[in-house]
């Protein structure tokens, strides 16, 4: 089956982000196909590179990243969402002439459409944090 | 196609969820069929007079006008949602389909994808 995954919430204010990256872990292993997982509202702050967590803590932002590198799943963030809490990329950055980015390079800025498109293409798609 | 249901469940301008919500819907009425249900607190969206700007939020329910021309027809609102807040049907400034509970669940049984907010 194709599932996509939507979440909600940010990785410090709620469990969606962990409960999700579970949950995409256990589809991968169960032999599924993880079309995507796309990041909206507070959930985007998940991109943030600059997340430092206590060496006896999880950082969902790193964990994020090596699933995505190791299972070539993408890792999508709503722009307008980002935008709107400070999460950039390079191109962002200087689009609106900012001193810094701070979009981990194992995530990817793109539209609301990608949520959409994943609705539309998967067999499931799965909310967290709503 | 694929049947789309938003759920606003939030107060207007509770944080940006309602706002946000709304800009998905608008997204997904470009690609696919769309229904709207006002539902919880989400029914307070519907009420006039809302003078956001006064609390420096954008005013972005004035774009429900909007819907029937991006093609969204069918929008619901929980009559059990407006009987516990008191507010009656008159007093909404969209037109809806006011829904029972049981309803509202045959709603979500149609529906192919549920996006809440």
């Amino acid at each position: 089956m194709k599932f996509s995954i939507a979440i909600f919430g940010g990785p410090s204010d709620s469990q969606a982000s962990l409960s999700a990256l579970n949950f995409a872990r256990a589809v991968i292993a169960s032999g599924h196909e993880l079309y995507r997982v796309f990041f909206y509202q507070e959930a985007v702050t998940t991109g943030n590179t600059l997340i430092v967590a206590p060496q006896d803590e999880h950082n969902l932002n790193a964990s994020w990243a090596d699933f995505s590198d190791e299972h070539s799943v993408e890792l999508i963030l709503c722009i307008a969402s980002a935008l709107r809490r400070g999460i950039l990329n390079d191109t962002e950055a200087q689009r609106y002439e900012k001193d810094a980015n701070n979009l981990h390079p194992s995530f990817t800025i793109s539209g609301l459409g990608q949520l959409i498109d994943a609705g539309i293409e998967s067999d499931r798609l799965i909310s967290f944090g709503k | 196609m694929k049947k789309f249901l938003f759920i606003q469940h939030q107060g207007t301008f509770s944080n940006m969820s309602a706002q946000e919500g709304f800009d998905a819907l608008l997204m997904g009425s470009a690609f696919v069929e769309c229904s709207l249900l006002f539902m919880d607190d989400g029914v307070f969206q519907l009420l006039g007079n809302q003078e956001s700007d006064l609390i420096e939020r954008k005013n972005f329910v004035a774009g429900f006008g909007a819907l029937n021309d991006y093609g969204v027809n069918n929008i619901y609102c929980s009559q059990s949602a407006l009987d516990t807040r008191n507010i009656k049907e008159k007093s909404l400034t969209l037109t809806v389909t006011c829904i029972t509970d049981a309803e509202l669940s045959a709603l979500l049984d149609l529906s192919d994808v549920i996006l809440s907010f």
